[in-house]
């Protein structure tokens, strides 16, 4: 994807700061982080654990608070908005988690979870059971899985149901908070193809936070490298790979590679 | 050679016969007025403190009313009583253990220093206070009771929503857009229910007794209702010339803690393994 000025920029992300207090010891999670997206990009974050990615994911879905900055969505601020407000960015904004089971709740049948934000819309039972049918073809699940329960089933099964989840809404931009980094390498592969199809298909927009560089050469448009709550590199996958600028990336490429 | 023994589990059988007597002690007390031979309240004192026997098989009190009718109709107010306390324990203790560890924050902390308050005063000497200030009566027992017994619950519930709240699969709810409410009703109470409910089982049988202690010093039921604790404090100073009218309701009290504790412990089994006894 080349950069230009008619781009249309679904999410700009500006001066973003998250201070975390440990036993009254502060800890600076993000500083200063400022990144724009634009419709229909797959954007890669990488860096080491801890080093602020997540905190990123869980302030862009009203998760976290920030403590300073600003997350604009089409053009409007998101951030500071509450009860209705929030629940429509959820309609825009939606994220695939870590740990494929623990997103699901155990009570629940994961139909019942992916069919959880139609039925808040107010679609009737049969209406959303359909559309959730749909939706497991989509994620090439079959059909019977609606009815099992999260530890009933594989993780890369599980991860497909919670990347239908995170379809239903029929969102613009799907966060991958480490969706693939539970799973094995194998289904890690298909869970990237799957992605690709998907955002081909639906003009997603994807924000790709991943500590594997090679997954996000094969997935992403972009790359930032992050270290210790800081944007320190950014730009196409490839150049990033073949001639990092910096000492830290240097080292995050080699021990990828 | 040694031969190794698999021990069978038996923990639904258990819990299937427990289930039953539980079943028929709360039978007994809801028809125990239809069970009697006897007026529980009918007076006749040519036949007091008579010995077991034929005609009255658990003996008559001094005022020469049939034990077991008393008995059983005494099963009545102090089971139904312990079974409401428990349900108002467990439903306000629930209620306020689930603000506080969802919402947190200040809140949090009052509530949780008040019951600290509770829990540090001898709950006994407390429901005693309350219920003598109230002026006896066995509803005024339950509320002095509940008054104590509610912190243990608001705390039970209150680490355990603090255990699932920033579970991935909250907040993926949360992403749905389902509202506070919503994600209280149908993903934290179904996933905690079972450590309450197991918690309110094994209480009844503490709160049998700690009614019937009330009951029995005076502060619960008052003469001339049957009740197990009344009627055992009425005999005591029978104890060495007519026994049975203190056996008989210290016996039914006994047994029917045995009943609730050991159906409390078997629930507790299935629904709670990990806590499970070796």
């Amino acid at each position: 994807m080349t950069e230009g000025e008619d781009m249309q920029k679904i999410l700009e992300v500006k001066g973003l700061k998250k201070i975390f207090y440990k036993n009254k010891v502060p800890f600076v999670a993000v500083n200063q982080v400022s990144f724009d997206m634009v419709a229909g990009e797959c954007l890669g974050l990488v860096g080491e654990s801890g080093c602020g990615k997540s905190t990123i994911a869980k302030i862009i879905t009203h998760l976290t608070p920030p403590d300073a900055g600003s997350v604009l969505l089409d053009g409007t601020e998101t951030l500071y908005k509450k009860g209705k407000k929030e629940r429509e960015l959820y309609t825009k904004i939606q994220m695939v988690f870590q740990s494929p089971q623990d997103s699901f709740d155990p009570r629940c049948s994961l139909g019942d979870g992916i069919m959880e934000s139609m039925r808040n819309r107010g679609f009737r039972k049969a209406q959303a059971t359909e559309r959730m049918y749909e939706l497991l073809d989509m994620v090439e699940l079959e059909r019977e899985f609606a009815l099992r329960y999260p530890h009933e089933v594989s993780g890369g099964q599980c991860q497909r149901a919670a990347i239908a989840r995170a379809l239903a809404p029929e969102p613009r931009l799907i966060i991958c908070d480490e969706a693939t980094s539970a799973l094995d390498v194998t289904v890690q592969a298909q869970m990237v193809k799957l992605l690709q199809r998907l955002q081909k298909e639906r003009r997603l927009s994807l924000l790709f936070i991943c500590h594997d560089l090679a997954l996000v050469q094969a997935l992403c448009d972009r790359v930032l490298v992050m270290y210790k709550g800081s944007i320190i590199e950014q730009g196409i996958p490839d150049e990033v790979i073949l001639h990092p600028q910096k000492e830290y990336t240097k080292m995050l490429v080699d021990s990828a590679f | 050679m040694r031969e190794k023994k698999i021990v069978k589990d038996y923990t639904k059988q258990k819990m299937l016969v427990f289930g039953v007597l539980v079943g028929m002690v709360i039978l007994i007390a809801l028809f125990a007025p239809y069970l009697t031979s006897y007026d529980p309240y009918e007076q006749d004192l040519g036949n007091a403190l008579l010995p077991p026997g034929k005609e009255h098989l658990l003996g008559t009190d001094r005022y020469g009313r049939d034990m077991l009718s008393r008995v059983m109709v005494g099963a009545q107010s102090t089971i139904f009583s312990a079974l409401l306390l428990v349900v108002v324990i467990t439903v306000m203790g629930s209620m306020i253990g689930i603000i506080c560890g969802y919402h947190g924050g200040k809140l949090d902390v009052f509530l949780m220093r008040l019951s600290d308050i509770f829990l540090a005063f001898p709950g006994m000497v407390f429901a005693i206070a309350v219920a003598s200030v109230m002026s006896g009566g066995i509803f005024n027992a339950v509320v002095a009771l509940a008054c104590i017994s509610w912190p243990k619950y608001a705390r039970i519930t209150r680490s355990q929503v603090m255990a699932i709240k920033n579970m991935p699969y909250i907040e993926a709810a949360k992403l749905s857009g389902s509202g506070t409410l919503k994600i209280i009703r149908k993903h934290i109470l179904p996933n905690i229910a079972g450590a309450i409910v197991v918690t309110a089982v094994l209480d009844i049988g503490t709160m049998i007794m700690e009614i019937a202690g009330l009951s029995f010093l005076g502060l619960g039921a008052t003469p001339p209702t049957a009740e197990w604790g009344s009627m055992m404090s009425n005999g005591r100073s029978m104890l060495q010339t007519s026994p049975w009218v203190i056996l008989a309701p210290g016996t039914a009290i006994f047994l029917t803690v045995m009943i609730f504790n050991l159906a409390g412990d078997t629930m507790r089994d299935i629904l709670d393994p990990r806590q499970r006894k070796g």
